[in-house]
C-alpha cells in the first residue's frame, strides 16, 4: 500500500528532524526574546530597525491570548525578555499576574509622559491610538460628534462596531463609566446596541467596508487603520473602503477630548537578557523608532513632539481625553458586565 | 458469550494483557492531564461570577449553542448521509469523481471558511454585486445574506464538517450486506423507504460517530463563531477568561460543558446498546449500484455537486483569486516556504505519535472492559476547546520540566515552549480520532480470529502482527489522515504553545487576520488548503480501495 510505504519511509526522518528542532533552540550570544500579542506585521519594521542598529537578534512569538499564563507557567526558566501588548488594561494585568519587573531608565522616563507609564516602571506605553468615528463621506455636521451621540435614536440601524468585549471597546466603555457613572453608561450602551446595523463582530476595518457596502453609516474604530487603508498598504481594495469614509475625532459630551489607548511593553520578571530588553525599550522611544511607529503603523508617537504621519495629521489635532488610565483600568470589570447585561454582542 | 477457550487463553497471558493496559493507562493519564489541571483551576474561587453568568450570559449562550449544534447536525447528517448513499447505491455520471470530491471540504479550516464567505457574501463582494445588478436592488435589500449571524455560522460550519459523516457513513454502506437492501426492494419498498427504513437505521452507529466528531468541532470552534459574532458557550468561556480575567470561571464553564457533552454521548450510546450491529465475519456480497438515467441522474449529480461547490470550490476559488492578487501586489514571502515545511513536519510527527499511542489504547480497549474505559478517558480532550486545553497544558509541562531539571537530565525549559509541547497538545486534542477510529476498525474483527491464531501458537503480540494490524490497516490509515488534517488546521493551541520564532501556515494566517488583513493571509490559507488536500485525496483513494 502506497500510503503505508511512504509513511514508513518518512517516519524516521520526521522523528529525527523534530528532535533536531527540539534541541536547536540554542541561544544567540546577543539576543532578546519578545512575547507579544501585537500583530507581528506591525512590529516587525521596528524590530528589524533595532537589530540593524544594535546587532541584537530579536526572536518573537506572537500569541493571541494567554500571554500572562504562559510566562507565569514557565517561571524562572522563561526565555521571555520583553512582553509587548496593546491596551493599558492588558499591561496592568501583566503586572498583577506578577510577570513583570520594575525598570529604572532615564531614557524611558524622559521620553514617556508620566501618565503613560507605570509609576514603578513595570510597564511603558510606546505608542498611542485614538478611538475615532468612521462615517459615510456624504454625511455632514459631524465635526462636533460626541461618543454619547452614538446612542442617539436617529442612528437607529446605522451603527457598526466590533465586539463590545474587545479591549478597545472595553476601554471606551470604562472611560464612559469614569465620566457618567454606571447607570448612565448602561443606558448609553443599550442605546448604542439598539442602533447596531449588524452584530458587534469582526474587526475595525470592517466598519469602513460595511459603510462602503451600505450596511451602516457610522461606526467606531481605531485611528491607525485609516492610515493603513488610505496609504494603500492594505491593498487596492482597502483603499476603496477608506475612500467611502470620512474620519472624525469625537470627544465626550464634557468636551474633554478623544479617547486614546496605548500599545506598550514590560520587561519580564525573569528576563535572561534584561540589559537587551531595556535597550530595546529605549530604542522604541528613540526619535527613529517613534518615527517608524508613526510612518509605518500610523500610530501617534508617545514621545511629545515626535512627528505624526501626514495621513493621520490630516484627521485634525488630537486632544487626548484626560481620564486617568488607572481609573479606566479599574472600571474594566464593570464595563464587561455591562456588555453582557445589555446583550451588546447578541 | 465468552468461550471457555478464550478465558483460558486470557488467563495464560494475563501478564502481557496487563502490560497493554498499563501502557494505555499511562497514555490516557498524559492526555487527560490538561483536563485534570483545568479541574484544579476550576476549584478556585471565581467570586461573584456565577450569578452574573446565570442572569446575563448563559441563557443566551446555551440557546445559541443548542441552535448551532442542531443546525449543524441537520446539515452534516443530511449532506453526509445523503451523498454517501447516493455514491454507494447508485451509478450516475461523475460518480467516481464525487466519491473523493465530497471529502474536499475537510481541507478547509473553519476560520478560513468564515473569512471567505464573509468576503463572498458581503454587499461589495461578488454574490451580492451580481444579484443587485440582475435585479436592480439596493445593498440593504439583501440583508438576509448577512453571514454575521447564527444562520451564517451554521452554514459555514455545516458545509465544511459534513465530510466526517460522509466518511463514516460511506464506509458503513460499503460494508452493509446487499441482501438486506435487496430483500427490502423485493418486498416492494421504494428507494426512499429503503433508505429511511432499512439503510439509515443500520448505519446509525457510523452516522453517530461522524456526527459527534463534527459536533465536537462545532462546539469547540472559536474561529468562525467569534468572527461571525455568534455568542456560543466556547465564546463565553473565552470572554470569561479574557474580559473578567477569571481563569477559574472559564475553567468552570469548560468543565460544565465537557460534562454535558459526555452525557450526550453516553445517552446516544445507551440508546443504541439494545440494538445489535453485528459485523459479518465473511464479507457479504456488495451492494450493486443502480444505474440512474435522465432527470434522475441529473438530480443525483446536482445533489452531490452542491456540497462540493459550497464547501470547497467556491471558497478555494476565492482564496486562489485573493492569493493571486496578493502575489502581484506584495509578492511571495520566502517565509512561507519555511512555514509550509514547519507545518508539514509538525503535523507529520504529531500524527505518527498520536497514531502509535492510539494503537496502544485501542488494543487495550479490545482486550478488556477496563481498556475500553481507558480509551474513553483518553478521548475526552476532543470535547474541550483548544485554547482552554492548551492553557491546561501549561502547568503540567512546567512541572515535567521541573522534574527533569531536578533529575539533572536537562537544564531550563525542555518541554515548555518547544515543538514537543505542540505535539503533546495535539495528542491531547486528537487522541479521540486516533484511538476511536482504530478501535472501531478492531471491533470489526471477530474474536474467533484471535482464538484461532492463539490456538495455532501465536503469542499475543504475534496475533497483533499477523491478524490485527493487516485487518485494521484501512481504519488506521483513515484515522492517521484525519489526525494529520486536523493537526495542520489546528490554530488555538499552536498559537499559545509554539516556540519562539516558529511559525506555521495557520499562525501566519492568524497574524494577518489579526490585523484585519485576511487578504494578506490568502496565500497561507491557500497553502493550508492545498497541502490539506494531499491527505484528503489519499483518504479518498483509500476508501475506494476499501470498497
Amino acid at each position: 500500500m502506497t500510503v503505508g510505504n511512504s509513511l514508513r519511509r518518512w517516519a524516521p526522518g520526521m522523528l529525527l528532524t523534530s528532535s533536531i528542532m527540539l534541541v536547536a533552540q540554542g541561544a544567540f550570544a546577543d539576543e532578546v526574546n519578545i512575547y507579544t500579542t501585537r500583530e507581528p506585521g506591525l512590529i516587525q519594521p521596528l524590530l528589524d530597525a533595532f537589530t540593524k542598529e544594535s546587532g541584537i537578534q530579536v526572536k518573537t512569538v506572537a500569541l493571541k491570548d494567554g500571554l500572562a499564563e504562559r510566562v507565569a507557567s514557565e517561571g524562572e526558566n522563561s526565555p521571555a525578555d520583553v512582553l509587548m501588548t496593546v491596551d493599558f488594561g492588558n499591561l496592568v494585568d501583566l503586572v498583577e499576574a506578577g510577570v513583570t519587573q520594575p525598570v529604572k531608565s532615564e531614557v524611558l522616563e524622559s521620553a514617556i509622559p508620566a501618565n503613560l507609564r507605570d509609576a514603578d516602571g513595570n510597564w511603558f506605553a510606546l505608542s498611542l491610538r485614538a478611538r475615532v468615528l468612521y462615517a459615510d463621506k456624504e454625511l455632514n455636521d459631524l465635526t462636533s460628534f460626541t461618543y454619547e451621540e452614538l446612542a442617539d435614536p436617529k442612528w437607529d440601524g446605522k451603527v457598526c462596531i466590533r465586539s463590545g468585549k474587545h479591549p478597545y471597546n472595553i476601554a471606551l466603555i470604562s472611560t464612559m463609566i469614569a465620566k457618567d457613572g454606571v447607570e448612565k453608561t448602561e443606558a448609553w450602551l443599550q442605546g448604542v446596541k439598539n442602533n447596531l446595523a449588524r452584530p458587534a463582530a469582526g474587526g475595525d476595518r470592517d466598519v469602513a467596508r460595511d459603510i462602503l457596502g451600505g450596511i451602516c453609516e457610522i461606526g467606531i474604530a481605531n485611528s491607525y487603520y485609516v492610515g493603513l487603508m488610505r496609504s494603500g498598504k492594505g491593498g487596492p481594495e482597502q483603499e476603496e473602503w477608506a475612500k467611502a469614509i470620512k474620519v472624525i475625532l469625537p470627544t465626550f459630551a464634557d468636551g474633554s477630548g478623544t479617547q486614546v489607548n496605548v500599545s506598550g511593553a514590560a520587561v519580564a520578571k525573569h528576563a535572561p537578557n534584561k540589559d537587551n530588553a531595556v535597550k530595546l525599550l529605549e530604542y522604541l522611544v528613540s526619535d527613529e523608532a517613534q518615527g517608524i511607529y508613526a510612518s509605518a503603523n500610523y500610530e501617534y508617537p508617545v514621545k511629545p513632539g515626535a512627528p505624526v504621519d501626514p495621513i493621520i495629521e490630516a484627521l485634525g489635532p488630537l486632544k487626548v481625553d484626560a481620564t486617568q488610565l488607572t481609573e479606566i483600568a479599574a472600571n474594566r470589570k464593570t464595563a464587561a458586565e455591562l456588555v453582557d447585561k445589555v446583550g451588546f454582542d447578541e | 458469550m465468552r468461550s471457555f477457550l478464550a478465558t483460558a487463553l486470557d488467563r495464560s497471558s494475563s501478564h502481557a494483557g496487563r502490560g497493554w493496559q498499563i501502557a494505555a493507562a499511562t497514555i490516557a493519564f498524559l492526555v487527560v492531564l490538561p483536563i485534570l489541571t483545568l479541574l484544579t483551576i476550576a476549584t478556585q474561587s471565581s467570586g461573584d461570577l456565577w450569578p452574573h453568568l446565570i442572569s446575563y450570559v448563559l441563557p443566551h449562550a446555551l440557546t445559541q449553542t443548542a441552535l448551532l449544534l442542531l443546525g449543524v447536525s441537520l446539515i452534516v447528517v443530511s449532506l453526509g448521509t445523503g451523498s454517501a448513499w447516493l455514491v454507494t447505491a447508485y451509478d450516475f455520471p461523475l460518480r467516481r469523481m464525487f466519491e473523493w470530491a465530497l471529502l474536499l471540504p475537510l481541507a478547509i479550516p473553519t476560520y478560513i471558511i468564515a473569512f471567505a464567505y464573509l468576503d463572498l457574501m458581503h454587499p461589495i463582494g461578488p454574490v451580492q454585486s451580481v444579484l443587485r445588478a440582475l435585479f436592480g436592488l439596493a445593498p440593504r435589500d439583501l440583508r438576509f445574506l448577512e453571514m454575521r449571524s447564527l444562520t451564517g455560522c451554521i452554514f459555514v460550519l455545516g458545509i465544511v464538517l459534513y465530510p466526517y459523516v460522509y466518511l463514516f457513513a460511506r464506509a458503513m454502506f460499503l460494508m452493509q450486506a446487499a441482501s438486506v437492501v435487496d430483500a427490502a426492494r423485493m418486498l416492494g419498498a421504494g428507494p426512499l423507504k429503503v433508505f429511511f427504513r432499512v439503510v439509515l437505521p443500520m448505519a446509525r452507529p457510523a452516522i453517530a460517530v461522524g456526527t459527534s466528531l463534527a459536533l465536537m468541532e462545532a462546539i469547540n470552534d472559536i474561529g468562525a463563531s467569534e468572527f461571525l459574532g455568534v455568542q456560543t458557550l466556547t465564546v463565553s468561556i473565552y470572554a470569561t477568561w479574557i474580559n473578567r480575567t477569571s481563569l477559574p470561571g472559564a475553567a468552570q464553564i469548560a468543565i460544565a460543558m465537557l460534562v454535558v457533552v459526555v452525557a450526550l454521548i453516553v445517552l446516544e450510546r445507551t440508546a443504541r446498546t439494545r440494538q445489535r450491529y453485528a459485523a459479518e465475519a465473511s464479507r457479504a456480497r456488495r451492494l450493486q449500484p443502480i444505474r440512474l438515467k435522465g432527470s434522475m441522474a441529473l438530480l443525483a449529480v446536482l445533489l452531490c455537486l452542491v456540497p462540493v461547490l459550497l464547501g470547497f470550490v467556491a471558497p478555494a476559488l476565492h482564496l486562489a483569486n485573493e492569493a493571486w492578487k496578493r502575489l502581484s501586489f506584495a509578492g511571495f514571502s520566502p517565509r512561507l516556504v519555511e512555514e509550509t515545511l514547519n507545518t508539514m513536519l509538525l503535523a507529520g510527527t504529531a500524527t505518527l505519535v498520536i497514531i502509535l499511542a492510539g494503537l496502544v489504547v485501542a488494543f487495550a480497549a479490545r482486550q478488556s472492559q477496563l481498556g475500553l474505559q481507558i480509551l474513553r478517558v483518553a478521548s475526552l480532550g476532543y470535547a474541550v476547546p483548544g485554547t482552554v486545553l492548551a492553557i491546561g497544558l501549561l502547568w503540567p509541562m512546567a512541572a515535567l520540566d521541573g522534574a527533569l531539571n531536578r533529575l539533572g537530565l536537562v537544564s531550563g525549559m525542555f518541554l515548555s515552549g518547544s515543538v514537543a509541547a505542540l505535539i503533546y497538545a495535539y495528542a491531547a486534542r486528537f487522541m479521540a480520532i486516533s484511538a476511536g477510529g482504530i478501535e472501531a476498525g478492531l471491533a470489526r474483527i471477530p474474536p474467533s480470529y484471535d482464538q484461532a491464531a492463539r490456538l495455532l501458537g501465536r503469542t499475543r503480540a504475534g496475533t497483533i502482527r499477523a491478524i490485527h494490524l493487516p485487518l485494521v490497516r484501512p481504519a488506521l490509515l483513515t484515522a492517521a489522515l484525519l489526525v494529520f488534517v486536523d493537526c495542520m488546521k489546528e490554530l488555538p493551541a499552536t498559537l499559545l504553545l509554539r516556540p519562539l520564532a516558529f511559525e506555521t501556515l495557520a499562525t501566519h494566517l492568524y497574524g494577518e487576520a489579526a490585523r484585519g488583513t485576511y487578504e494578506d493571509g490568502a496565500i497561507a490559507a491557500l497553502l493550508i488548503v492545498l497541502f490539506g488536500l494531499i491527505p484528503v485525496i489519499l483518504l479518498a483513494r483509500l476508501s475506494r480501495k476499501e470498497g
